[in-house]
């Protein structure tokens, strides 16, 4: 395959020292509870918790029950109760009414609520209006770094998109400068950091003054990774809403990973059972087609097979202890990726949705046949899936001024009627986020942002506010992609066997927007020359770079790069860099605030609750 | 930084503010500090926690293999029993009366607390500070005179507010600027408030949000009206009927959101949704008959088909079916019509599970022959396949399909008949 590690690619730093400091900090929480105590724990956190420590680790720390945080009254009768949740609202709501319930029937418990990662103020104010603030004990769980492979960390916080890029509540800024303050005490302090965006600026400049306020030991230390990248998600939409077809991002757009394994129902397993399987770089089969073309994987696979059969053939040869290891490890992981596969194979026969996004990339080219694309969803607007036709918003959003209203208003109408009028709140949000846009009549907006410009005084926000900044983006797509050369023109064939660039994950129709900024910039080691891109990106005050000279960097260290994306990533953007990392003898190493894919995002804006 | 200094600069600088008097000496310097002091207090509130949690395993900046890592890892199923099914059984045990809210919000204090360090002074608040603080450091087995209350009580004057709030805002932590908000939001009269935030778009999407989140809808229009965001107005109200479980309820209040300032093609929208909850109550009757919806919110042909179809599938109602696709013509005449094409029909069938003799119904209404062909192999619908293949007299398609029926099965035979018949003239 088409995927071996580079003998020369640096070695990775060993990320599982975040896990043993999570459950070592979670373990030192529940101990400041002495005495047996029933856990309540949101469900959010479930999976992650599931990832580093287990129940018998939790039991070990004297936790009798196990609850979730649910709309129902608790029936614990526990004399302690802890809680174990998200900072939010609704959270706070719950326990204060049981705590206050308590109160009416003259009961007296310890609380304890343990926030992960961290409190907020507005949290704590619910506490103090529903009366308990005082009867509850507050501590913070700084779990923000759960590495869910070798190369990726994520903060787990799917949240981080709606509340930035939609609200513009900066409210997580501060976690995720916590979390790179962890990261650069762990591994030593990054000497070339880098970054675009105006939520990438802001948690650069806190996570630089947390430094600065501590003595950071981490002064002296050798930096372990060399490079730090940070990225706004809107900097480029238009690649995490494209449908995916590398492998991994195929998985994830059928059946969501969760927090890095993917359940299989019933109807995958061929069975009664459903099944959950752990995808990272220890299933071997798996980390060899995770990043390839699913075009690949088929034949892949059924060459695996037949070596598998002749290996099996050999089996006599074998003595015990080689058999062991043969069926643990290779006999397992095929089996699961045959059934993966023949699932896959009945699936892909009516996913129509690569066919429709990848053409409408190559069009890009032909300006006029844009609207084409809109033929397409018309007739497919029923699907059982809520995010389906709203995923091609993609399409629509390549149009370098917006839907011309006609079809903005049908497209709306259809989508109204087959899922539910309260979803007009959801087109009322994409627009806001700036996901879709009507054609507006260029004198109106221009007056309508000098009176904006006028009002805004903020030193922060700059002369234009988002809304502004992001309607600027998306038509500048067009220019930016001819300036950068993200569609490439391809003579004959494109052989996704032999990736010859990044454009492979998307069948070598799109180099994605945000690896190629990072490969620039890493090119370049600066945004010199870069300067069109930047004012394009409307970035100009927010793309940075800064690099102290550093004599202690090992040669090795300088080929690691941390990529930081705000407001998440995909699956193909990590295979699209993974790529990179191997031409140029990099590795990547990726952070990010949750993993990310179309459905994700749309699914975002919606305010109706599944 | 020499921080016994800062340190003892800071206290001569607030206690002047012990007094309250805010307007002696008063130059623009300080009063930056303190707001700068105040923030950066505000946010060490919870970076403090975290470092202290660190320390006390000693594991800030230490090299990591210092930290004990003796905690015992039992080999345990990675258990999922997380779900708390014990729950479920023995219920209700508490009657879950929500308590009402208090209508003087939090109003006499809203204490921040921050740690300061060794040796900081005393603010005015520590003297005011009670319980909470209190019961709160002790259950952290932090020692003890660490802790102080930070208070915002002390920025009584405008200028003094918003330079807190500028100063929250030059931090980027948005969690420091709501914490000022809610502060500001208390110590200042709406209007003040939504005038000052105006012309500041950052700490104004953060109360936006902010409100959002509590549910204090009421402020939050009122903020939309002094912004004059007529449609971001229309859309919070609207945006209330989510909350609403009882139909008729939800019903009354749809109707207060018509004539709201929405956009033209909104309003349309929100008119038709308050006719579609109405005629939902209206269960029985005409009026909830498919046809009838169709015709009221212009539905167009296909997508109703699209729709219909699936359903009545998934009811494998297939009657329903064939009466959605016959048509009367003006003679009296009925044929068969797809508006979405029969090809489609038959494969949304198939996906409901269809029995063949269905399907292949459909499938024989398929124009193109060679569609028709392929989908019946794909099905299996032999009788298709085999009547078509006599139809374009093609004997070695039929042949080679002979392969695919059943041995000795009334296809095989038919099959049979059929080639060996000599009243056809095949073409190959």
């Amino acid at each position: 395959m088409a995927f071996p590690h580079r003998l020369d690619a640096p070695e990775l730093p060993d990320f599982s020292m975040l896990k043993r400091l999570a459950r070592d900090q979670l373990i030192y929480l529940l101990e400041q509870l002495p005495g047996r105590k029933d856990l309540f724990i949101e469900a959010d956190l479930m999976s992650p918790l599931d990832r580093i420590a287990n129940v018998s680790i939790l039991k070990q720390h004297e936790v009798d029950k196990l609850y979730k945080v649910e709309n129902k009254p608790a029936l614990s009768s526990s004399e302690q109760l802890c809680f174990l949740v998200r900072p939010r609202i609704k959270n706070m709501r719950y326990i204060a009414n049981l705590v206050n319930a308590d109160k009416t029937a003259g009961r007296t418990r310890k609380y304890k609520v343990i926030f992960s990662p961290q409190k907020f103020y507005a949290c704590e104010m619910v506490l103090e209006e529903e009366g308990i603030y005082g009867d509850v004990s507050c501590d913070e769980w700084a779990f923000s770094l759960l590495p869910l492979d070798v190369d990726l960390l994520s903060m787990e916080l799917p949240e981080f998109f709606r509340d930035y890029f939609l609200e513009g509540d900066q409210r997580w800024i501060n976690t995720v400068a916590q979390a790179l303050h962890l990261l650069s005490t762990l591994y030593g302090p990054f000497p070339n950091c880098y970054g675009i965006g105006r939520c990438a600026k802001m948690s650069y400049e806190l996570w630089k003054k947390l430094e600065d306020e501590e003595d950071s030991e981490s002064k002296g230390r050798r930096p372990e990774i060399g490079h730090i990248f940070l990225l706004d998600r809107d900097m480029d939409f238009v690649t995490a809403l494209c449908s995916q077809v590398v492998y991994e991002g195929l998985v994830d757009d059928t059946f969501r990973i969760k927090c890095g394994s993917v359940d299989f129902g019933p109807e995958v397993t061929s069975s009664d059972k459903s099944l959950k399987v752990l995808l990272n770089a220890e299933d071997k089969v798996f980390s060899e087609i995770r990043n390839e073309h699913f075009s690949n994987v088929f034949g892949f696979l059924s060459q695996k097979a037949r070596n598998l059969q002749a290996q099996y053939d050999r089996r006599r040869g074998m003595d015990i202890k080689q058999m062991k290891n043969f069926v643990s490890q290779e006999l397992k992981g095929l089996k699961q990726e045959h059934r993966l596969l023949s699932l896959r194979r009945c699936k892909l026969k009516y996913k129509s949705q690569f066919t429709v996004l990848i053409p409408a990339l190559g069009r890009l080219r032909s300006e006029n046949h844009s609207r084409h694309y809109l033929k397409k969803p018309k007739n497919k607007n029923k699907n059982r899936d809520i995010s389906w036709p709203l995923s091609y918003a993609p399409a629509l959003f390549f149009l370098p001024s917006g839907l011309i209203p006609k079809d903005y208003r049908s497209l709306k109408t259809q989508y109204l009627q087959s899922y539910g009028p309260e979803h007009l709140l959801t087109f009322s949000n994409l627009r806001r986020a700036g996901l879709l846009t009507e054609q507006a009549p260029g004198d109106t907006l221009t007056a309508m942002e000098s009176k904006v410009s006028k009002l805004v005084t903020d030193k922060a926000a700059g002369k234009i506010t988002d809304a502004f900044s992001s309607l600027a983006k998306r038509s500048n797509f067009r220019a930016i992609s001819k300036k950068l050369n993200l569609i490439p023109r391809v003579d004959g064939e494109y052989d996704l066997k032999v990736p010859r660039d990044m454009a492979y994950v998307f069948s070598g129709a799109y180099v994605p927007l945000s690896c190629r900024i990072i490969e620039q910039v890493l090119e370049r080691r600066s945004w010199q020359g870069l300067d069109e891109v930047v004012r394009l990106l409307n970035c100009i005050e927010f793309a940075f770079t800064d690099i102290t000279k550093e004599d202690k960097a090992s040669s090795e260290s300088l080929r690691l790069i941390l990529v930081v994306f705000l407001g998440g990533c995909t699956f193909s953007e990590i295979s699209a860099l993974r790529f990179l990392g191997r031409e140029k003898g990099y590795r990547f190493i990726f952070l990010t605030t949750a993993i990310t894919n179309s459905a994700r995002l749309m699914e975002a804006m919606s305010e109706v609750k599944a | 930084m020499n921080r016994t200094k800062g340190d003892e600069e800071e206290y001569w600088n607030s206690s002047k503010f012990k007094a309250f008097t805010f307007d002696d000496e008063d130059d623009e310097l300080s009063q930056l500090k303190e707001s700068k002091r105040a923030v950066n207090s505000l946010r060490d509130f919870v970076d403090d926690d975290d470092d202290d949690d660190l320390e006390r395993v000693s594991w800030t900046g230490e090299p990591v293999g210092s930290i004990s890592w003796s905690i015992k890892e039992t080999a345990g199923s990675s258990g999922s029993t997380h779900e708390g099914r014990e729950q479920l059984k023995s219920r209700n045990s508490f009657s879950y009366a929500q308590l009402p809210k208090p209508t003087s919000t939090y109003s006499l204090s809203s204490f921040f607390k921050g740690r300061t360090r060794p040796g900081s002074f005393q603010s005015l608040s520590d003297a005011l500070s009670d319980t909470p603080a209190k019961s709160y450091a002790p259950e952290l087995g932090r020692p003890k005179g660490e802790y102080r209350v930070c208070s915002l009580e002390r920025f009584r004057s405008l200028q003094d507010k918003l330079q807190l709030l500028e100063e929250a805002v030059s931090m980027h932590d948005g969690n420091v600027i709501t914490a000022v908000l809610i502060f500001l939001k208390r110590t200042l009269s709406k209007e003040i408030l939504f005038r000052e935030l105006e012309v500041r778009q950052v700490a104004l999407r953060h109360l936006i949000h902010f409100l959002k989140e509590i549910g204090d809808q009421k402020l939050l229009l009122d903020l939309f009206r002094f912004l004059d965001r007529t449609e971001e107005l229309a859309l919070s109200h609207y945006r209330e009927h989510l909350n609403i479980q009882d139909p008729e309820k939800r019903k009354e209040f749809l109707k207060t959101c018509i004539g709201l300032p929405f956009s033209a093609e909104d309003c349309a929208h929100i008119q038709d949704h308050y006719t579609l909850l109405e005629r939902q109550i209206i269960i029985e009757g005409t009026f909830s008959s498919p046809v009838n919806l169709k015709k009221t919110f212009k539905i167009p042909d296909k997508q109703y088909v699209l729709t219909a179809l699936a359903a009545r599938a998934k009811l494998r109602a297939w009657q329903d079916i064939d009466a959605l696709f016959t048509t009367k013509n003006w003679l009296g005449y009925t044929k068969k019509r797809a508006p979405i094409g029969f090809h489609r029909v038959v494969e949304i069938l198939h996906k409901n599970s269809a029995p063949v003799q269905i399907l292949q119904e459909y499938v024989n209404l398929v124009e193109d022959v060679d569609t028709k062909l392929n989908l019946a192999t794909k099905f299996k619908c032999h009788d298709v396949v085999i009547d078509t293949c006599r139809d374009l007299k093609d004997r070695q398609q039929l042949l080679a399909y002979r392969s695919k029926v059943d041995k000795g099965s009334a296809e095989e035979e038919k099959i049979d008949t059929l080639l060996s018949s000599s009243q056809i003239r095949w073409k190959n």
